[in-house]
């Protein structure tokens, strides 16, 4: 009997079925908003396991031989970086304002006499690797501290020199994470000044969270009310550009 | 299944029984969709760093022990110090508009077809629920029910060597159980279902909670138990293929001892016996 289609041609008709509708599944709105609110359970439930709690820190001998760096590798390109990288951020100073009491401007001498946190811990890409360093700078929280938070300021944002195309790095953080005692403004990798490729001068370390969320090449930090109105809304480059996760403790 | 019965009582060979429960097969059709959207989406997860590693970090400077790459147009897979060409299947393969892709997992096996992490993700740490409550629940259930005690516990004379080796021979013949017997699971499929339920699937779900930062903050002795996050990684990934055996093995079982029976089962519960091999 004549086969008017084959049984091989029948499985991969379904194959290719199966294929468009898992991609017509991907991009329907109704299921895409469902599958973003479990973001909101990662939170909640994270949040209510964790707690205060450190991220796990590492002994010298623990750390990568060679630490690869995460994003962009360089904010050349931006003038006004291009000429503080020159000076070897002698006049670079770290601008904190929005919703603060006391704007501040702190040099890079200024965040090195505040007291200090040193700590090796492990940095997660969200692609999937890992590597451990070590890193030294103060607390966010002393910093915030200093400008003193206005009683409306939900949101830290941290405004980066480095670009994709012509959109600036940002990223944002919760209080929580803010406050958090690991939660430090890193001018300080191993032992020396943080290299070009880990965000020159001054990149943040929130440990509980992945890659993404530790802002290299930071110029201003804004205590804001809200994330709308920055940018795409949603509190990242990442997270406007692509629906990544805001909150990256997973 | 049903409670073991006195012989006289045993229902006959060809007789319509109950076979599965309602949680089974509730839970057996929600893995089917659970594990699809998590292999694939877990497969385009690991797209995005083709590397696997041991110890507690590990990243492209540091020695995998299992990449996927190209070598020109050749898809590559290296385990260890074993190359192999995979072209068409890893590292390198014609996407549906015929151009050359240099992805590790092809667009057929992945979700969503098109590279994009942020979307697997979603996918992927959505269904997690699914897949850890449902598990929990399921496993809660049937400890409650018996289900485990009666019909997955393995006694201690199936451990034997020689039971053992008799189903296994039983089965390289496709001599499957007849009659009441088919009602019971064989020490074989015991095995099998146990490695899923009490090795496979908490492994999974454990190592994955493992690669949480977060997790990793509030239960740091899960890096401890499995040696590392890059350890856990590579634990996971290796679990996940586990499944995929037992996927295809359970897929040839249901094949070989009769589909439509078997999916009747597990749709209605119904289940007819099957009938004693014709000798002649």
């Amino acid at each position: 009997m004549a086969e008017p289609i084959s049984r091989r041609g029948l499985i991969a008709a379904g194959g290719s079925l199966l294929l468009a509708g898992c991609d017509k599944l991907n991009g329907n709105p109704a299921l895409r908003g469902l599958l973003i609110s479990a973001e909101d359970a990662h939170r909640a439930s994270q949040r209510l396991l964790t707690g205060g709690a450190l991220a796990p820190e590492f002994a010298e001998n623990q750390r990568s031989p060679n630490f690869r760096s995460n994003g962009n590798a360089t904010a050349a390109g931006n003038a006004e970086w291009d000429r503080h990288a020159a000076e070897n951020f002698a006049r670079w100073s770290l601008r904190v304002d929005g919703l603060v009491m006391r704007p501040l401007d702190l040099t890079l001498e200024a965040l090195k006499a505040l007291p200090q946190r040193s700590q090796i811990t492990r940095h997660d890409c969200v692609e999937g690797w890992s590597a451990i360093g070590g890193w030294t700078g103060p607390q966010l929280g002393t910093v915030l501290r200093m400008a003193s938070l206005l009683p409306a300021a939900r949101y830290l944002v941290f405004h980066c020199a480095d670009r994709f195309g012509p959109t600036p790095y940002y990223e944002s953080i919760d209080l929580i994470d803010a406050f958090h005692p690991q939660t430090i403004l890193a001018h300080t990798m191993n032992g020396g000044p943080l290299p070009t490729g880990h965000g020159a001068p001054l990149r943040l370390r929130v440990e509980r969270q992945l890659g993404y969320k530790q802002a290299k090449y930071v110029m201003r930090i804004e205590a804001r009310a809200s994330l709308a109105g920055l940018y795409g809304g949603k509190g990242g480059f990442w997270e406007d550009r692509s629906d990544y996760a805001w909150y990256a403790g997973i | 299944m049903a409670d073991q019965q006195p012989a006289s009582q045993q229902p006959a060979p060809g007789a319509l029984v109950r076979r599965h429960r309602l949680s089974t097969r509730l839970w057996h059709w929600l893995n089917v969709i659970t594990l699809f959207v998590m292999l694939k989406s877990g497969l385009m997860i690991f797209n995005a760093h083709p590397r696997l590693y041991w110890g507690i970090y590990g990243a492209n400077f540091d020695h995998s022990w299992l990449q996927v790459t190209h070598r020109g147009d050749e898809g590559i897979l290296r385990i260890g110090d074993a190359v192999f060409v995979t072209t068409g299947l890893l590292g390198s393969y014609r996407d549906a508009g015929g151009a050359v892709q240099f992805h590790a997992f092809p667009y057929w096996l992945t979700l969503p077809s098109n590279y994009s992490l942020a979307d697997a993700r979603l996918w992927h740490l959505a269904f997690a629920w699914v897949l850890a409550l449902g598990f929990a629940a399921y496993l809660l259930w049937s400890l409650l029910n018996g289900h485990i005690r009666r019909d997955l516990h393995i006694t201690r004379g199936e451990w034997s060597p020689a039971h053992i080796w008799g189903d296994i021979k039983q089965h390289a013949r496709l001599r499957f159980p007849t009659g009441a017997a088919a009602l019971r699971y064989n020490v074989l499929q015991k095995l099998a279902y146990g490695s899923v339920l009490f090795v496979l699937l908490p492994l999974i779900i454990l190592t994955g909670l493992t690669m949480s930062p977060g997790m990793n903050a509030a239960i740091p002795a899960l890096l401890d138990l499995f040696g590392g996050r890059q350890t856990a990684r590579s634990l996971h990934f290796l679990a996940a293929l586990g499944l995929v055996l037992f996927f295809v093995v359970h897929i040839a079982m249901v094949l070989l001892a009769g589909p439509l029976n078997e999916v009747r089962g597990m749709i209605t519960g119904w289940y007819r016996l099957p009938k004693d091999r014709d000798h002649g």
